[in-house]
């Protein structure tokens, strides 16, 4: 048990040092971005800046939340990301009083953060509603819904709970609406459209405004701050990346509404990749020549294949390494067996997303948390079948073996394990089915894999890209299935495949 | 040899043997009889180890059957039962030298050991690399037999080996597994509910009920001087085959 209990920390250890990011020194920057077109085409921005300048950079894209992507910044994990004035000062940093500018920067300062000068261009919130409908209704500012109480209002989740968004909106609007819920943002315009949703948040510069001609109501009772966007970095890379922090400091002030919305449109409405729109604002604006190799289909398709199979091989074969020996030593000890059959079991029932999100203040963001997430998923199945597969075993049998004068070692190789193999290979199939699927999920937290196109896809509303993720996860769920079909054959023992009587003829005896 | 010295073993509430002493003595077969549940089985069990007594103790050369010396004396003793205990994933080669190559025997002893007790069992050579699943139940026990007689022991433990078999097997088994024991000259403990069976085999049989020993002897002794009244009606239980009334 001892050893085992070390095993399993020294696993623990090692997917925490797998996941935790490298220090500087020839590292490229990594400029991270939340999980919105207009967050990720900022970010491919400042790549480009920086790869312009000579500076090698890498991109995370849409890894998450504000929450998420901002606490990756202060652990390092990313060295900058586009935010907004108005997020920092109302909910990042809300528990302070932050009256103006330099309040702000003296705030981020304390966490080892610069801010840069605005961008150029305002995103705020606002509510809004398909034009034609506010119309009829009467509507033209936010104080008018309070008339129509039986609106279906549907907010982005972080809108919906962030305290500057709609708690705070409905308080100071007194709105008596009880029908809000929280939905994908993307969706929510979908809604709008269909006509099943009558109010969402909107950002202001959203192609989809214009797109789905929609009217953003005024916010008369002036509640909504002004969020300005912004690049924030890390203080540190003023001294160990002047270069970067240089040629960051080229976009202050060049990106205006009109040409945000252009890009945000061309992105969301077009379909064209990010790295493209990016590399032909700056092209245009900056006069920065930048060759885009954006990734074909089929590079992707290999990209995300790995990542995929990354994160599934190595949480599945760190599961079965601690898996199979905990299902022997609880088939051995019924006492330890009860605790570790049931430790496993609440282990299943978190919610992968909630799991995801647990892992995250311990391990940071990308395939980090997600291994060690499949990796508790994957223990269940295995440790309850290979525990099911020895205490299966025949009395008779298990008798007939200590009988023997066989020790418990020799028997638990030469017996238990090849009869209870049946049982055990398919507690690993059931894993790995299971694994495959759940590491879907993963791209939430900036893992990679095939969630990311599907993630990407629902963003973007292309359900080509959505294809393109879920297709081979289905199939990769299949081959896995098909592949221990196979397998079994090599691991179960002979005798155990043979059904029939065969050749046993008449009774010779 | 082996001995059970006052011993008791209960399972829950219900006791299955209580104050029982018995002795074997080298190179005799001894018989335990008697109807269901009335410990024959537990008291094997005790034997092998597989069941600790409550109280008494078990012992083997004079020493007490700790869970020390338990390996150890295993390997001097085989072990037989009714459904032969063959082990599903290996060939009945495999499962008669499962033991031998463990202790890392020679693979020419381990050989010449194998066909020496394929012939003493009767058998067929053919048979050794096909699995119990391939086996019919009468060359099962014999594997079995022959597993139990692998590393060649002192004492040999069957606990009802010829239960599931039909009668004519049955009855060639019995002959054969007589021939063994004369052949061998080991010390026996077979159990049967079988009474025909246990005159067959023993020269000394115990017979007993709700746990305890009633009567030790020759069948001739239990049928000539019954010790109850539960004797004299277990003895007279049995019908000849020809139907003409009792055995004997």
């Amino acid at each position: 048990m001892n050893r085992l209990a070390r095993v399993a920390l020294a696993l623990v250890w090692a997917l925490a040092a797998f996941s935790s990011a490298p220090a500087r020194g020839e590292e490229p920057i990594v400029v991270g971005s939340k999980n919105f077109t207009e967050a990720v085409v900022l970010g491919e921005v400042a790549r480009v800046l920086l790869v312009e300048a000579g500076v090698p950079a890498s991109h995370r894209r849409a890894l998450g939340g504000t929450r998420i992507v901002f606490n990756a910044l202060v652990s390092g994990e990313i060295d900058v990301y586009a935010e907004y004035t108005g997020t920092l000062s109302h909910e990042i940093l809300a528990s302070q009083r932050i009256d103006d500018d330099s309040a702000l920067r003296a705030a981020l300062a304390e966490r080892g953060l610069v801010m840069s000068r605005p961008l150029g261009f305002q995103d705020n919130y606002a509510l809004g509603m398909v034009r034609e409908r506010a119309s009829r209704l009467g509507i033209t500012k936010i104080s008018d819904l309070r008339q129509h109480a039986d609106l279906a209002l549907r907010f982005g989740n972080e809108f919906l709970d962030r305290a500057d968004g709609w708690p705070g909106l409905r308080d100071r609007y007194r709105l008596p609406h009880r029908d809000v819920r929280g939905v994908e943002h993307e969706l929510a315009y979908r809604g709008l459209a269909a006509g099943s949703v009558d109010v969402t948040d909107l950002y202001t510069t959203d192609a989809e405004i214009a797109y789905y001609d929609l009217t953003a109501l005024e916010d008369d009772l002036d509640y909504f701050p002004r969020y300005h966007a912004v690049l924030l970095y890390r203080a540190v890379l003023a001294e160990e990346a002047p270069e970067a922090v240089a040629a960051l400091k080229r976009i202050e002030g060049a990106i205006d509404e009109g040409a945000m919305i252009a890009m945000n449109a061309r992105v969301k409405i077009d379909g064209a990749p990010e790295a493209r729109v990016a590399a032909d604002f700056l092209a245009d604006h900056l006069q920065l020549y930048v060759d885009v190799v954006a990734d074909g289909r089929l590079q992707r398709l290999v990209r995300h294949t790995g990542e995929h199979l990354a994160l599934v091989g190595v949480s599945l074969t760190a599961a079965v390494l601690c898996a199979i020996p905990l299902g022997i030593l609880a088939a051995h000890r019924q006492r330890i067996g009860t605790f570790v059959l049931g430790a496993v079991g609440v282990a299943q029932t978190i919610p992968a997303l909630a799991l995801l999100v647990v892992m995250i203040p311990l391990l940071g963001i990308g395939a980090g948390p997600a291994v060690v997430a499949l990796f508790l998923y994957s223990l269940l199945p295995i440790v309850r079948n290979t525990h099911a597969g020895i205490t299966g075993i025949p009395t008779s049998l298990r008798e007939s073996a200590e009988a023997l004068g066989l020790e418990p070692w020799p028997r638990l190789r030469l017996i238990e394990a090849p009869l209870a193999a049946p049982s055990i290979l398919a507690g690993i199939k059931t894993a790995a089915v299971i694994n495959v699927g759940a590491a879907t999920l993963g791209a939430l937290i900036g893992a990679g894999g095939y969630g990311q196109p599907i993630l990407t896809g629902i963003r973007l509303d292309d359900t080509g890209l959505i294809l393109e993720g879920a297709i081979p996860a289905a199939m990769l769920a299949l081959a896995t299935q098909w592949l221990f079909d196979r397998g079994e054959r090599f691991v179960v023992p002979r005798g155990l495949r043979i059904a029939t009587h065969g050749g046993a003829g008449h009774d010779a005896g | 040899m082996l001995e059970l010295r006052e011993v008791s073993k209960r399972f829950g509430a219900l006791p299955a043997l209580e104050h029982c002493n018995l002795s074997l003595e080298p190179g005799r077969t001894t018989v335990l009889i008697g109807p269901s549940g009335c410990g024959k089985s537990t008291m094997l069990r005790l034997m092998i180890g597989l069941q600790i007594p409550d109280e008494g103790s078990v012992l083997f050369e004079g020493e007490s059957l700790t869970r020390e010396r338990l390996t150890a004396a295993r390997r001097r003793m085989g072990y037989v039962i009714q459904d032969g205990g063959l082990f599903p994933h290996l060939s009945a080669r495999q499962d008669v030298t499962l033991m031998a190559r463990q202790l890392s025997w020679p693979a020419e002893r381990i050989a010449a050991r194998v066909s020496e007790l394929a012939e003493l069992t009767h058998f067929p050579t053919s048979g050794l690399d096909r699995y119990p699943t391939q086996l019919s139940g009468g060359q099962q026990q014999r594997v079995g037999l022959m597993r139990a007689l692998m590393l060649d022991p002192e004492v040999l433990l069957l606990d009802e080996p010829l239960g599931s078999l039909d009668p004519m097997t049955r009855f060639d088994l019995q002959r054969d597994l007589k021939q063994v024991f004369a052949a061998l000259g080991k010390t026996v403990v077979l159990v049967t509910h079988d009474l025909a069976e246990a005159a067959f085999f023993g020269d000394h049989i115990v017979l007993l009920r709700r746990g305890r020993i009633v009567q030790r002897g020759t069948l001739a002794e239990m049928i000539r001087a019954p010790a109850d009244d539960f004797v004299q009606r277990f003895v007279q239980a049995q019908r000849s085959p020809l139907g003409a009334g009792d055995l004997m």
